[in-house]
């Protein structure tokens, strides 16, 4: 029997067991993960890990309870459904409360299980990620290594419904990445590179080492900016970032329950008709990418907005049953019940070099790093205010650098003053793609 | 529940232990944790749903030279211990070192917090119950308020730590946390509000606080933020109310005084002990023996007692935070910092409280001396880059100062600004100390709870970023 089976026998399980007049979810998970970090040509540790857990979903008479417990231990199962059906009695009755059904939508097939990550052997893991800091402090003397690190992971997950919903899936994946320190005098500032892959033989370790060591080493010497509106140029991390911030915007519950500026807009021109943003877990390219969502439908591709037009909204089963609408494959479990957000975000790239977009660009900011997203910007209100370092941008050349500013403006204006999108697509360890961004009229605040 | 001593037994532990040396690593340690907790949210009107958890597990710690292997299990049998075990050592050191033994002594406890009603033994009604009190509360504020969210939660964490050395510790620790969201609509869009509260107590936190106060301020926030105007763009004079401003101490200096960082050289205050670093008006304690305060521990996950540390002393540099390993490396003493998020993490040096002592100016007085500047009452998160100082914290209620008075509400953003430069430019410091909300302290992806506090203070140049030339 293989491992899915397993997992998916044991959901199975705890749903047969559903009394009479009650909904039962079982959300059984298991993985692993290695970490190795490398500091100055050593093991600085190296963890490996396994964690399990099960969650499960009661619903009756409309009124929801959940209890989860961070293992498969048979005997800790009637204790987690115990738990969950006490805790029914509390929730409020809610109309729209029920569990998902199947829908019909075939899962799009994807490779999503490697397995020469999966038997990939140990000392080769530690010796990319040596190989990663002995590359990245070769490509400068001014360069220190912070930590230059080998992740990976692996994830299984079962569904079971009295609705009829019986889903699987399972997923590795991998990444380096490396942390570095460029001093000059008393300065030190700092850079990252990483290297994403199904197996390890996809990273590209030169790549990862250059751009961790150009990033601190360009930022030498930084001054801080006076106060001025500019155009900004994202570096497509930034830009990735960027899109992540939106994400909650999309979700039909929060429009439903009246927390996004979206809400009333669909078919209206949100952005700049250049922008057209899709959310496409199917896409095997996208780190994120996963064939079931967190209620075990299938996942799918979700335009969200085409040529600057509000196309749709996403959903979960609750938000489509409240909204009357159709589940778009978009649920998902952070620890808890199931929410609705983004899986993994896709801006539809144009054809230009970051050095096509900056030539355009007679005075500007190129924007190499972002600090501060979860403070400075509220997603409900648009309110968009972020730390930033960087390099000037004068006449199409970038110049010297700066940092210790600021660049605001709100979510809905940055939106529509998007004046070109790079064709650089970079796909990052995180749930959207990055290419470089140019965005008109942004308050830098400095000096 | 039993206890986790009656769970995993002492001589399980010691097997355990000595497995972990047995490839010939010096240093082998268990963090045994039972961690039960209870959340209730509301949301849109109505319960959404009580959960419950649990989670159990042991991490397996070995150190071999300077490489750290760790293993992590939810199976607390002595076999899953013992394969634990084996496998940190292994992670380790490939090899062998042969037969090791690890003796232990009583389990040690250092209690700092005083629990009165353990939240497990309330019934879940009573949790609902505030929920509902506070969105009526809410709601009742202004016809203006649109959604409120409000979240209870509670846990009970049971750690157990033993490691080669002799350390054997336990400690109970006991949260309860309530906050509230509140979004108002208004002609110029939407606004949010925001506050919780949280100690290391019991459920008798809400005989010391109301709900309904937390909420209505909340409330308030937003409805009051739907006439704000953008905020400043530049360089201000900003007074920072009393309690709202300790992220600005962890941010621009605490998690540049984390050793293991300064041990890298990735901090601007590596090397500084002993220097000015900061306004002499300054002094900084870092404190996880403060009773109830959300960063409050008896032990650390380390099985180290809490402590009380001073780390600026009258601007002066005096002292790092340390953990176990940065602390043997420099030969120096363990300051009661090594903590993780749970058995399935390795400890690291963090901050428990960390507030800046109480100065003598009248918070009044701080206000009325600033001609045109930025008040903030309420700070979001914050971020910094510990090697370039460089770091940002969010401002979520502010107001502009006006000729020495508050005037206008502002929308929110963040301030930027360097660490050493803004502590040197402390220059005045209230009578008033208070610490603030509970916080959570992410760093290198763990998340820790953490307190923070300041008197009302006066910084007299940061960068606001708003959009209003």
């Amino acid at each position: 029997m293989s491992s899915d089976n397993a997992l998916q026998d044991l959901a199975d399980r705890i749903v047969a067991q559903a009394k009479p007049g009650e909904q039962v979810e079982a959300y059984v998970s298991r993985g692993g993960e290695t970490s190795i970090r490398i500091y100055e040509g050593e093991v600085e540790h190296f963890v490996s890990a396994q964690s399990e857990s099960v969650g499960i979903r009661v619903i009756k008479d409309g009124r929801t309870g959940y209890a989860y417990a961070g293992t498969l231990d048979e005997s800790v199962l009637s204790e987690v459904f115990a738990e969950a059906r006490d805790n029914v009695q509390f929730g409020s009755a809610d109309e729209w409360a029920g569990l998902a059904e199947p829908d019909g939508v075939e899962k799009v097939p994807q490779e999503l299980w490697n397995e020469e990550l999966a038997h990939f052997p140990t000392a080769e893991k530690i010796a990319i990620a040596k190989e990663l800091e002995k590359l990245t402090l070769a490509t400068d003397s001014r360069i220190r290594i912070d930590d230059a690190n080998y992740d990976d992971a692996y994830g299984e997950t079962a569904f079971a419904t009295t609705s009829g919903i019986r889903a699987h899936g399972r997923e590795n994946g991998c990444y380096v990445s490396v942390g570095t320190l460029a001093d000059d005098g008393d300065e030190t500032q700092t850079g990252f590179g990483f290297s994403v892959g199904r197996t390890p033989t996809e990273f590209n370790l030169a790549r990862a080492a250059r751009e961790a060591a150009d990033r601190a080493t360009r930022l030498l010497g930084a001054t801080k900016p006076q106060s001025k509106r500019t155009t900004i140029v994202l570096d497509p991390y930034v830009t990735a970032q960027f899109l992540r911030v939106l994400s909650g915007s999309f979700s039909g519950e929060n429009v439903q329950k009246g927390r996004s500026f979206f809400a009333d807009r669909l078919g209206e021109s949100v952005a700049n008709p250049l922008v057209t943003l899709i959310d496409d877990p199917t896409n095997p390219l996208a780190y994120s990418a996963t064939d079931i969502d967190g209620e075990g439908l299938a996942a799918r591709r979700n335009v969200l907005i085409e040529n600057g037009m509000l196309k749709q909204f996403l959903h979960s089963s609750y938000s489509a049953r409240r909204g009357q609408t159709k589940s778009t494959g978009s649920a998902v479990r952070t620890g808890g019940t199931p929410g609705v957000s983004c899986l993994a975000m896709q801006l539809v790239p144009g054809t230009a070099t970051q050095d096509e977009l900056i030539a355009q660009v007679s005075d500007g900011v190129l924007i190499q790093m972002v600090q501060g997203l979860h403070s400075g910007v509220n997603p409900i209100s648009g309110d968009f205010s972020t730390g930033a370092s960087g390099l000037l941008i004068t006449n199409g050349q970038v110049g010297a650098p700066i940092r210790e500013f600021t660049i605001a403006s709100t979510l809905q204006r940055m939106l529509q003053d998007v004046v070109a999108i790079g064709g650089d697509v970079d796909w990052l360890p995180m749930s959207a793609n990055g290419m470089s961004l140019v965005i008109n009229d942004v308050t830098m605040s400095g000096a | 529940m039993g206890t986790l001593s009656e769970l995993v037994g002492k001589e399980t532990i010691e097997k355990v232990l000595a497995k972990g040396r047995s490839t010939g690593a010096g240093f082998s340690e268990i963090f045994i944790e039972d961690k039960r907790s209870t959340s209730a949210g509301l949301d849109d009107g109505r319960i959404e749903q009580v959960t419950t958890g649990c989670d159990r597990g042991a991490g397996i710690r070995v150190v071999h030279g300077e490489t750290t292997g760790f293993a992590h299990t939810a199976d607390l049998s002595e076999a899953g211990l013992l394969q634990a075990a084996e496998a940190a050592a292994v992670a380790a050191k490939q090899g062998s070192g042969g037969v090791v033994t690890v003796a232990l002594g009583g389990i040690d406890t250092h209690q700092v917090n005083d629990v009165q009603i353990l939240p497990n033994e309330v019934p879940k009604t009573r949790k609902v119950e505030l929920l509902e009190r506070a969105n009526e509360a809410a709601r009742s504020i202004d016809q203006a308020v649109v959604q409120v969210s409000a979240g209870y939660g509670d846990s009970v964490r049971r750690i157990l730590v033993a490691n080669s050395e002799g350390v054997f510790a336990a400690d109970d620790q006991v949260r309860t946390l309530f906050r509230v969201s509140v979004v108002a609509s208004g002609d110029g869009g939407m606004q949010t509000g925001y506050d919780s509260m949280g100690r290391t107590i019991g459920f008798e936190l809400f005989d010391l606080y109301d709900v309904e106060e937390l909420a209505a301020g909340a409330a308030r926030q937003a409805v009051t933020k739907l006439k704000a105007r953008p905020a400043p763009s530049g360089a201000l004079p900003v007074v920072i109310k009393r309690g709202s401003g300790g992220v600005l101490f962890h941010e621009a200096c605490g998690h540049g005084l984390e050793a293991d960082l300064v041990g890298k050289g990735a901090s601007v205050y590596r090397g500084k002990v002993g220097e000015m670093v900061a306004s002499s008006l300054v002094t900084l304690i870092d404190d996880g023996t403060m009773s109830g305060e959300w960063g409050a521990i008896g032990i650390d996950d380390e099985g180290h007692h809490s402590q009380k540390n001073t780390l600026i002393e009258n601007g002066v540099l005096t002292d790092y935070m340390w953990d176990y390993l940065r602390a043997r490396k420099e030969n120096h003493r363990q300051s009661g910092n090594g903590r993780r998020q749970s058995y399935m993490h390795l400890p690291m040096v963090r901050m428990t409280n960390t507030f800046v002592i109480n100065g003598s100016s009248e918070p009044d007085d701080i206000v009325k001396a600033t001609k045109n500047g930025v008040y903030v009452a309420k700070l979001g998160g914050g971020s910094v880059n510990t090697a370039s100082g460089d770091f940002v914290f969010g401002m979520t209620e502010a107001y502009l100062i006006e000729n020495g008075e508050i005037t206008e509400p502002l929308r929110e953003g963040n301030l930027i600004g360097n660490g050493p430069q803004v502590l040197r430019d402390i220059d005045m410091l209230g009578n008033d100390f208070a610490m603030g909300n509970p916080g959570t302290c992410g760093k290198d992806g763990q998340g820790v709870p953490v307190g923070d506090g300041q008197p009302t203070l006066r910084v007299k140049s940061l960068t606001i970023g708003g959009t209003a030339a």
